[in-house]
Order: structure tokens, then sequence, then C-alpha cells
């Protein structure tokens, strides 16, 4: 299955360098329908109000972290509950990749990462492009 | 346990770790009262000691000057790693602003000269998450600062006023070497125009 790059993307991260950088290498990829989120609550609230088909979240921020918002999102009952979800994070550790895939997670990125590390995990998830 | 023991024991009941030591006290003087008076002699000496080294101690501690450590050594410490995180911010966030120009640029070139300089620019891109990683390496750092003053706090509250507000020049430089304090924090920093006006002043 090849990959649909009209969908809509929601990328969420406390550090607007990340969201920048992650939002510049999506243009890249042929990703143009970017939205940005600074933290879970917020994302959260995208979520809820617009249709997306990639959520591409950090984990560590605050109020509401990345693995709550995954949790948030994969307890739901809406739609949007099966929106493919892929965590990008600087907490490698082995726990976090098992927390994060039990709670659903579909891929993991650790920072820091490049292009062609984003397109192959989107490629997994979404499907070859 | 003796009839003394047991009042104090009564009179801090509730507090556990007071209960523990009007215990040991407790144990103590029972045994006092059993012991034979060489017994005796030999446990006052011990106490003896014992206050000597606590005495000791507490004072090495508040030679330590544990008030500054909490009121400006950790505080100014948290305030340049904060300063880090922000310089660091501004000038990936200049950087990258400088590549979005250069790739607007490419674009208008087209070709394959553009596709090489694009290549290249996302590398930059890519390298700028450095500010991340570097930001939350510092940010743990901070933490583990605050948790040091949370304790140089409880350890002030223990030794009580006397450590708390000992305060000092720690600085121990001497001559040219005590201007070396690198970069100043931008809420404190003298402006170039301040130099100037400054510099002027000596024409």
């Amino acid at each position: 299955m090849a990959v649909n790059k009209n969908i809509n993307v929601l990328i969420v991260d406390d550090y607007t360098t990340m969201l920048r950088i992650i939002k510049n290498l999506l243009k890249q990829l042929g990703f143009n329908n970017v939205d940005e989120a600074t933290d879970g609550t917020m994302a959260l609230e995208k979520i809820k109000t617009k249709e997306y088909g990639l959520v591409i979240s950090d984990w560590n921020m605050e109020p509401m972290t990345g693995l709550e918002l995954l949790k948030q999102v994969r307890g739901s009952t809406a739609d949007f509950k099966n929106v493919p979800f892929i965590m990008v994070t600087a907490e490698s550790k082995t726990e976090n990749v098992v927390a994060a895939k039990q709670a659903g997670v579909n891929n993991y990125i650790v920072k820091p990462f490049n292009a062609e590390t984003l397109k192959t995990k989107i490629a997994a998830v979404l499907g070859e492009f | 346990m003796s009839e003394s023991a047991a009042q104090i024991t009564n009179a801090v009941e509730g507090n556990s770790k007071r209960d523990k030591l009007v215990k040991i006290i407790g144990t103590m003087l029972d045994k006092v009262e059993q012991a034979s008076s060489q017994t005796r002699d030999s446990m006052y000496s011990e106490l003896v000691e014992l206050k000597r080294v606590i005495e000791e101690s507490k004072q090495e501690i508040t030679i330590a000057r544990p008030g500054d450590i909490k009121r400006k050594d950790i505080p100014t410490a948290t305030d340049e790693l904060d300063a880090v995180i922000a310089a660091t911010a501004q000038a990936t966030a200049e950087i990258m602003d400088s590549c979005d120009a250069i790739q607007n640029a490419a674009g208008e070139i087209g070709g394959e000269a553009a596709d090489k300089i694009n290549a290249e620019v996302m590398k930059i891109f890519e390298s700028c998450s450095f500010q991340d990683i570097t930001g939350q390496r510092i940010k743990k750092v901070v933490t583990t600062l605050r948790s040091i003053e949370e304790r140089v706090e409880r350890l002030i509250s223990l030794l009580g006023d006397r450590a708390g507000n000992i305060t000092g020049d720690d600085d121990t430089r001497v001559g040219d070497a005590r201007l070396l304090n690198g970069p100043q924090l931008p809420e404190k920093a003298v402006s170039q125009d301040d130099i100037d006006k400054l510099l002027a002043e000596f024409d």
C-alpha cells in the first residue's frame, strides 16, 4: 500500500525547535498538511476537532505527556482512537519502549534522528513511499 | 524503664522519630541504673566523645555555609543553565530561519543544484535537534540542583539559624583572576551602549 501524503499530520512537541525540524522533514517527504501542538492537552483538543491520519508526538511534555496523550487517544471510544501514532523521544530505555507499545504506539523514534529514519518509520506505519 | 524516661516517652507520643530516640534513651537510662560505677563512667566518657563529634560536625557544616549554597550558589547555577537553554534556542531558531531562506532561494534556482542545496540544508535541520537534546539534559541537571537545594534547606532547618545565616565571600581568587566570571546573564548584562558610554567617559 502506498502512503497517502494528503493526510493531516499532527506533530506534538514542547520544543519549537523540534516542531520546526519535524515539520520541515515532513515537508521534504511530501506531507504539507501539518498542524502543531506544544503539549498533550493541546494535541488532544486538536485530535477531537479534526481528523488526522498520523500523530507524531514527543513523550516528555507538561502538563500532559506524550504517553498520557497516547493512552487517552487509545482509551477513547471516538473514531480517532485508532489514529496511527509515532512516539519521537529522547526516552530510550527499554521500559519506556515497552510502556509505549503497551499503550498502543505504532512506532518509536529515538532523538536525535534523521530524515531517513523518519521516512522509514512513517512507511512502516502508513505504507511505502 | 525509669519513670522520667517513661514521662518523656509519653510527652512526645505521635512523633515516630522522637519516639525512637526516647526509647533508646530510656533503654540507656535503664542500663545506667543497673550498671556498675565503672560501666557508668565508661558510658559517660563515650557520651562526651559523641557530643564532641556532633559539635565538630555541626561546626564543619556551618563553615561550609549551607545558607550561601541555598540562597546564592544553586540559584546562580540554575539561572546560568536556564540562560544556556534560552540562548541555544534563540541561536537555533535563527539558524533555521536562514535555512528556510536558503531553501526558498534554492527553489527559485531549481534543478540539480537546488536539490543538492536542499539536501545539505536538511542536514543542518537535523543537526539542530541538538538544542532539544541538550535542553532536556540541562533540565535534568537543574532538577538535580533543585533537589540538592531542598536537602540543604532541610539541613539548615535542622542546624538552626546559626548555619543558615552565615554568608560570606567564598571567592578565593585574587587580582585579575577575580575579573574572569564568564558571560553575564541577560538581565544582569551590561549592554554595548552602556560600555560605549562608559568608555566615552574616559575620553
